[in-house]
Formats: structure tokens, sequence, C-alpha cells
């Protein structure tokens, strides 16, 4: 048995030693939002964050999380709510294009801004770079970072 | 509003994580696959013993091509065998497919290919089984280079053949003997532009349920739903009409969801078998292995030129390694042809391609599809031209380009739609000009040093995009009085659902927000074709502006409370005549580091013309993520294989794509002239970034290190490879008859 908090709700699911934390996730819990790219550790689609930390959720099993708290991309923002700074930044400037690294990319600088909301562009650049995205060459992506700062700060 | 850079309207659900992609699909009762795939890259199969692997408990089925042979021929496209008349008689294309089984009886042609497939409870339990299914292979000899498959003695991927030339043709119009005879300078080169990969950060999937009537819903993450729908209509044992398809939201293509493959046919197979639905999720190594490649084109060129640099004759002899089968016949090809003579006043051509089967992955359509390989002979063939006649390379491209009052300029080709390729517009001076003003190469200089060089390099290309046969829309007036726009070409990330609505919207006269734009059904409409090619806003904007046209006529008859109570609407089937003819000028700045061989891309300064602009910020994205594919070509990225045919390059460990710390600075500058053949005045755009970059940072690289007399054949130019090139370099010795 595999109890974990989820976006700030309790879960409790059956889990084969096996079951990696991405298939977890998604299959056990339906939480899809978390995309896997490529089931080696490259790519960060399935990035989350495991009691604050990004992990690859394809890296973990599933056992390995029992007890975390863990924050995935419809955790962001709430159902009804607007949009959560980072993602708002993404949309404003096409940060984005098929959506499907976009989550990863959103979680790993949700933990950048909240552990360093003044990281530099050095800092800003290595954050992102534990994520692949084929879509948009990055450059979108980067100006999105630095505008989800500035939202991050503003609102601070 | 066309011309407005509306925040896409598909972004809110993606950001929220309630986008539905094909492995999000849950159906009931659903069963897994996974597939049994082939260690080696030409062997014949002896025996497949399933019993080990059907007796694992969650296991309900092993297929193999046993069971496939009765049901399933193999796999032949009808694009793949069309020839339209005007291009035979131009060029008289000697065309043979190879089919692709979808499960082999017999052999396997290339490691990877799949030779049985397990269905189970889940995919964990059909990954078990996998290892369990015991094939007895009989190795057979291996072709991996193209050039070595076309030795007489060389082993044959079709063994009926009596050799492994797929495809072949050769053109020649002007005076090319004579022009060599009496050019001052001439230069002769072999260029390869290495193999690669699309790697969509979504790999491929399907998923497929019969319904209770014996219908069958397959879902695909297919950039082409129609044109699966009545593939899989020709190829199963399955009235066409109770065959749909439908494309969820598809994470990236680039070419590589195009293809109609195995696994789209043997899932709704083993679906109609089992009566269960069944999905297969393609795992990363998969993707690499058993997923079309692109590139892997060997050109021997040569250019000849008088005094002054103006392009007297150019002669292309390639050689492309189509892999294990050539699925899409001559549409790749036929694109380098075409396209090799680029943005340039060439009246002496001669032109030959072979393309060649090998025991290697398949190699179709990768975003660019023939054009970079293209643009990579030319326009490196034209560095190696200026560095012999001592010119600018920008300035000895400038000599040749084709002037804005030559246009319409007819090439003297005939385009692989039958069309005579005649470029309709564009200004490819001001693109050029435009491109040296945005280098700023003067911002760099002080980064300069002994160690550290700096160099600049250029490549122009032309591209003929909104090919046909044609696409449709259907615009439609709900009773809530928003606007739904069906079309046949779904997205994989472009953005249509803004940019179609946005078309729509102005023509209706409404708020873009009212327009939904529903694609990817092939229930939705009669008759649709999909997305490829830089075609989607050409021929899918076109039909959806005449389809609201129609709607817009029909409501000028009504008040306004009357028309969402009216059902208005309207449906119409585009069909583009010739091709329209996009442009670009790119320029790389680079730093090499001689020590380490490690290149740099400083700058990278894009000048296009994309005729009209829907949406700039989807245009400038689509743009960017083009050339950062093109650069990712140009550096990091080629798709290995060992003598054996075995793939080196099987995980993202071994294939490289660049992350954001790789991302150069950007300049863009629009040269947009409206298309005249189009009633929008729009030309694609999808594949143009692509196109510019392999030529452009090979042309810097070799900038930079012109003093150690390198001459750059080939890419990606890795750390490794540059500090190759520096150290058999050569005090420069041009093959030239100054």
């Amino acid at each position: 048995m595999v109890e974990v908090v989820v976006n700030g709700r309790p879960f409790a699911a059956e889990a084969e030693p096996r079951l990696l934390l991405s298939d977890f996730l998604r299959h056990r819990l339906g939480l899809t939002g978390t995309h896997v790219g490529c089931e080696h550790g490259i790519c960060g689609a399935c990035t989350v964050l495991l009691d604050g930390e990004p992990v690859r959720s394809c890296l973990m099993f599933a056992v390995q999380a029992d007890g975390a708290e863990i924050r995935t991309v419809e955790g962001l923002a709430a159902e009804d709510g607007p949009l959560h700074p980072v993602q708002q930044a993404f949309h404003e400037l096409h940060g984005m294009q098929c959506g499907f690294c976009t989550p990863g990319f959103l979680l790993s600088l949700t933990a950048l801004f909240e552990q360093q909301p003044d990281a530099n562009e050095d800092e800003l650049l290595d954050a992102l770079s534990g994520n692949l995205c084929r879509c948009t060459g990055y450059a979108n992506i980067v100006a999105a970072a630095r505008r989800a700062q500035q939202l991050l700060a503003e609102r601070a | 509003m066309i011309g407005d850079g509306v925040p896409r309207l598909e972004d809110e659900r993606l950001l929220r994580g309630q986008g539905c992609f094909l492995d999000d699909l849950h159906l009931e009762d659903c069963l897994e696959a996974a597939f049994v795939r082939s260690p080696y890259a030409h062997a014949r199969i002896v025996s497949i013993d399933a019993s080990a692997a059907l007796a694992l408990p969650g296991v309900v089925a092993v297929l193999t091509g046993v069971d496939a042979a009765g049901e399933l021929e193999p796999m032949v496209f009808d694009i793949a065998k069309l020839v339209p008349d005007a291009v035979r008689e131009a060029t008289d294309p000697q065309v043979r497919i190879h089919p692709l089984p979808a499960l082999p009886a017999d052999r396997v042609t290339f490691a990877g290919q799949a030779v049985a497939m397990v269905v189970a409870r889940d995919r964990y339990v059909a990954e078990d089984a996998r290892e369990l299914v015991q094939v007895e292979y009989d190795p057979l000899a291996v072709v991996v280079d193209a050039e070595e498959a076309l030795r007489p003695d060389a082993p044959r991927v079709e063994p009926s053949w009596d050799d492994n030339v797929a495809i072949s043709f050769r053109h020649e119009q002007g005076a090319v003997a004579e022009a060599f005879d009496s050019a001052l300078a001439v230069v002769e080169e072999t260029f390869r532009l290495q193999r690669q990969h699309a790697s969509p950060i979504e790999t491929r999937g399907v998923a497929a349920s019969v319904d209770e009537d014996g219908s069958l819903l397959v879902w695909s993450s297919t950039q082409t739903p129609y044109l699966l729908q009545s593939f899989l209509g020709r190829w199963l044992p399955q009235p066409p009409e109770s065959i749909r398809v439908r494309a969820p939201d598809v994470g990236g293509s680039f070419g590589s969801k195009h293809n109609c493959y195995p696994e789209d046919l043997l899932v709704p197979w083993a679906a109609l078998r089992l009566g269960r639905a069944v999905k297969w999720t393609e795992d990363r190594g998969e993707n690499l292995a058993a997923s079309t490649h692109g590139r892997d084109q060997v050109h021997r060129i040569a250019l000849a030129a008088d005094a002054d640099g103006r392009i007297l004759a150019v002669r292309d002899s390639v050689v492309m390694n189509a892999g294990a089968c050539n699925l899409l016949g001559l549409v790749v090809p036929y694109n380098t042809f075409t396209h090799l003579l680029g943005p340039y006043a060439v009246d002496s051509f001669e032109f030959d391609i072979r393309v060649v089967l090998t025991n290697t992955g398949i190699v179709a359509p990768y975003r660019g599809a023939g054009r970079p390989e293209a643009v990579f002979a030319m326009e490196r063939a034209l560095d190696r031209l200026a560095r012999a006649l001592e010119l600018d390379p920008a300035e000895l491209r400038a000599r040749n380009l084709i002037r804005p009052e030559q246009l319409p300029y007819r090439t003297g080709l005939v385009y692989r739609d039958g069309n005579e390729a005649v470029y309709d517009s564009g200004d490819y001076p001001e693109l050029l000009r435009r491109a040296r003003e945005l280098v700023e190469l003067e911002r760099f200089a002080p980064l300069a040093s002994e160690r550290r060089r700096l160099g600049v390099g250029y490549a122009c290309y032309t591209e003929g995009t909104g090919v046909g046969p044609f696409e449709s829309a259907c615009v439609r007036i709900e009773r809530s009085g928003r606007v739904t726009v069906l079309t046949g070409a779904s997205s994989q990330g472009q953005g249509h659902r803004t940019t179609l609505a946005q078309i729509a919207a102005v023509a209706l006269g409404v708020p873009v927000q009212d327009v939904d734009v529903v694609g990817g059904d092939s229930a939705a409409l009669a008759q649709g074709f999909g997305t490829i090619a830089s075609r989607t806003l050409v021929v899918a904007g076109n039909a959806v502006a005449e389809a609201a046209a129609a709607v817009r006529a029909q409501m000028l008859e009504l008040s306004p409370e009357e028309v969402p109570r009216a059902g208005l609407s309207a449906t119409s089937v585009y069909r583009p005549g010739p091709v329209t003819w996009a442009a670009g000028v790119h320029a790389a700045v680079v730093a090499v580091d001689v020590p380490t061989g490690v290149v740099e891309v400083l700058r990278f300064v894009v000048a296009h013309d994309c005729g009209r602009v829907v949406n700039p910020a989807i245009a400038d994205g689509q743009v960017i993520g083009g050339v950062m594919q093109g650069i990712a070509g140009a550096l990091y990225e080629e798709i290995v294989y060992d003598e054996d045919g075995l793939l080196l390059t099987g995980s993202f460990m071994d294939y490289a794509l660049p992350t954001a710390a790789e991302m150069p600075e950007f300049a863009l500058a629009h040269v947009d002239v409206p298309s005249p053949l189009n009633a929008l005045g729009v030309k694609g755009l999808g594949e143009g970034g692509a196109i510019g970059p392999p030529a452009a940072v090979a042309n810097a690289v070799e900038d930079a290190l012109s003093e150690l007399g390198v001459v750059v054949r080939t890419c990606p130019l890795s750390p490794s490879r540059v500090r190759e090139l520096i150290r058999t370099a050569k005090v420069n010795t041009v093959d030239s008859a100054l």
C-alpha cells in the first residue's frame, strides 16, 4: 500500500514494487497531466515535485514515494481559479506548442522559483536544461521563465 | 485580426494538465501490447515459440507473421506509387516499392523491426512476456551504407530485385558540359547530410476498440487521421465505412507521424481478433529504432562559374539511403531535386539520384523532407566557390540571386505534384540584405582569440509549400451562437485551433474566442487529408476562409436573432493549384574553440518570407522551433549504425537533443510577400526553419577555421569531428581552374 498526498489530497493505493511513480500517478490516480517521454530520465516530461524537489517520476518506483507529498501540473492552479503565474507566462509568451513537455517545464520552474526567487540567467538556464522540448526551440520558454519570475515577484 | 498575435486558444487545458494524449486514453477493459523486435538487421526467421509467453498469467495473445500472413498483406502506400504524368514525362523516374510487412513471416530487414505482438493485461505483463517469446533467427549478410549497397556484389535487401536501387531519375537542362568547359572556376566536392530522427517528445501510440455493432474506433497519434482511415479500410479485414480514426492531442510529429506504420495496422487488427480494446504506447527505444528516420544523402556536387562568380552550371549526383523500405516513394528525392537550385538563377543543371535500400531503419520525410539535404550540398558548394574566387560568400550569393523583377520565375523543373515549378513571389535580394544587416558580427569580435575563432555562414533556400491534393473544412453556427470549424487537418502543436479560428472569425465578423476548431476525427467530414509538408495554413486555411465566407453570405440573408436558430453551415474542399514558394536566408555566427573542437552558435539570423502572416507569434514560434532542430542536426544529432546494422544511438543518452542551454541568440526579420496563388495570400512555414541551419552552421564553422584549411563535408560538427577536421586539415587546395 502506497500512501501519498498529491496536490493536497491524500491517496492510498496498492502498488507492485516495480510500478513506476509516473505510471502510478497517471494510471492509478488518473493524473495524466504528468507525461512520459523517454522513460530513461533524459527528457524531463515526467517531472513532479516530491516534497518540493523536482524529480523524474519515470526513474522512481511508486513505493519509494510512500509518505511523500507530491505536486503535479494539475495542482499548480486551483481547478476553477486563474492560472499559476508560471502557466500564465507560458500562455502569454507562446512558451509551448504541442504542450506535451510543458508540465515538466512548469514544475521545474516552479521548484526553481520557490527555492531561488531571484535566480540569475545561468541558474535559470541550468534549471531549464533538465527538460527537453522539441517544438519551440526554447526561445519562448526562456522568455516565459523570465516573465514568470517577474509575475511571481509582483505577487510576492 | 489577421496579423494579430492572438494568444493561443489551445493553451489553457494543456497548461492545466487536461490535455488528452494517446496514452492518456483510458478505454474500457483495455489490453496493452508490446512488440518483440528483431535484434538483427537482416535475418531469416526460423521459428517463433510463444508457448512460455502464453503461459504467463495475464497474457492474452501472441501474434506473429504466421497469424498475419493470411490476413494482412505487406503494406504499400498509394502515394508511394504515385508518379504524375508530367513528372514521368520530365524525368521518367524508375520507382520500385519495397513493401513493408506488418509482421514478417520469414525475414527481417532492419534491426528493430517488429516480429511478434504480445497482448496482455497491462504493459508490464506484456513486456515480461515479450522476453519469453523465443525467436530463432538465421542471420543474413547485411548492407548498411548506401554507396556500398550500390556495389554489384552487395547483399540484397530484397532478394527478388537485381540490385538495391529503389528509385532513380535524372534531369538535364541547358548546356552543362559546355558551361563546365568554358568556366573560369569549377569546384567539386562531396557532402553528406547525416541521418537524423524527428524525436517528438511524445512517442507514437495506437489504441483501438470494437463497438457492439462491430465497428472499429482507432485512436492514433497520427498527423493524418483521414489518410490512416482510408489506409486501414484498404488493409484491414473490415469494411472501410465501419472504421473511424481519431487523433487525440498529439505531442509533436515533424513528419514522423505521417506514415502509416505496422503498429497502426496491428493494434486495430488485434482488437478485431480479440474483440477487446487494445492499446500500445511506443517507448523511446522503439521510437529511435523503428519510427522513420530522415536525411542521409550523399551529394557529389560541382559548380561552374565565371570570373565574377556567376554560376554557369550545377551538376549534382545524389545517393540517398532509404533504409529497408521506401514508404513514400518520390516525395523526399523529388523535393531534393526541385529545391537544389534554391533562389539562384542557374540555366544549366544536371541532376541524378539513386535511392537505395539498406538494412537500416526506414528513411521518410522529416521536417524539410529532402530540402535540408539539397541546401546543405548547394550552400556548402557555394562557400567552396567563394573561397576559390576569393569572394565574400554573401556577395557571391547576392550576384546569383533571382531578382524580384524576374518573378514569376520558371525554373524549368516539374514539381512532384505534376505542376511546373514556378517561383510565384518573393524578394530574395532583400532577404539576403536583411540577413546580412542582422548578423552584427562586430558585436562578437571582442570574443575572438587565437584559441576561439569566430565565423559566419549563410544559407539561402526556397520552399514549395501548400501542396495538394486537397483539404476540407466545414464551418457551422451552433445554437449557442458559437462557431464550430471542422477541419481535416489535425494539429500536433502548430496552433491551428488559433490560426484557423482567426481566419474564420475574420470572415464571419465574430470574436476569435467564439470559434472552436475541431480536427482529427475521420467521421467529422466526408473527406479530409491531414497535416504534412508545410501546407495546412494554405490548404486548410483557404478551405476555412471559403466555407466561412459562404456562411457569412447565408448570415446576411437573416436578422441577427435568426442566425443561431437557422443551422447555418457550409463545407469547402480546397484544391490548391501549384505550390506557392516561401523562401529564407539564414545566417549563423559561431565560435569554435580550437583545442576542444566545441562549436557554439552565438547568434542565428533568419530573414524569411512566409507570405501573409496570420499570427506572428505562432509563425515565429514555428520558425525558431525549426531552426533549433536544424542547429541540432548541425551540431549534435546523428543516427548511427555499426557495420552489422545495429543501432548505436538507441536512447536519448546517445541521440543528443539540445536543451535550452544550447540555444543561441535569435534575430528574425520578415520580408513577407503575399502569395498571389491563394485568396489568403499565405505560404506554408512549418518546415522552413529546419532547412537552412545545417548549411549555415557548417559554413560558419569552415569560415571560423579557414586559416587552418578545414573543409566541412558532413555533420554533426561534434567536438570530436571538429578536432579531426583540424588535425587532418592541410593548407586549402581548392580544386579550381583559376
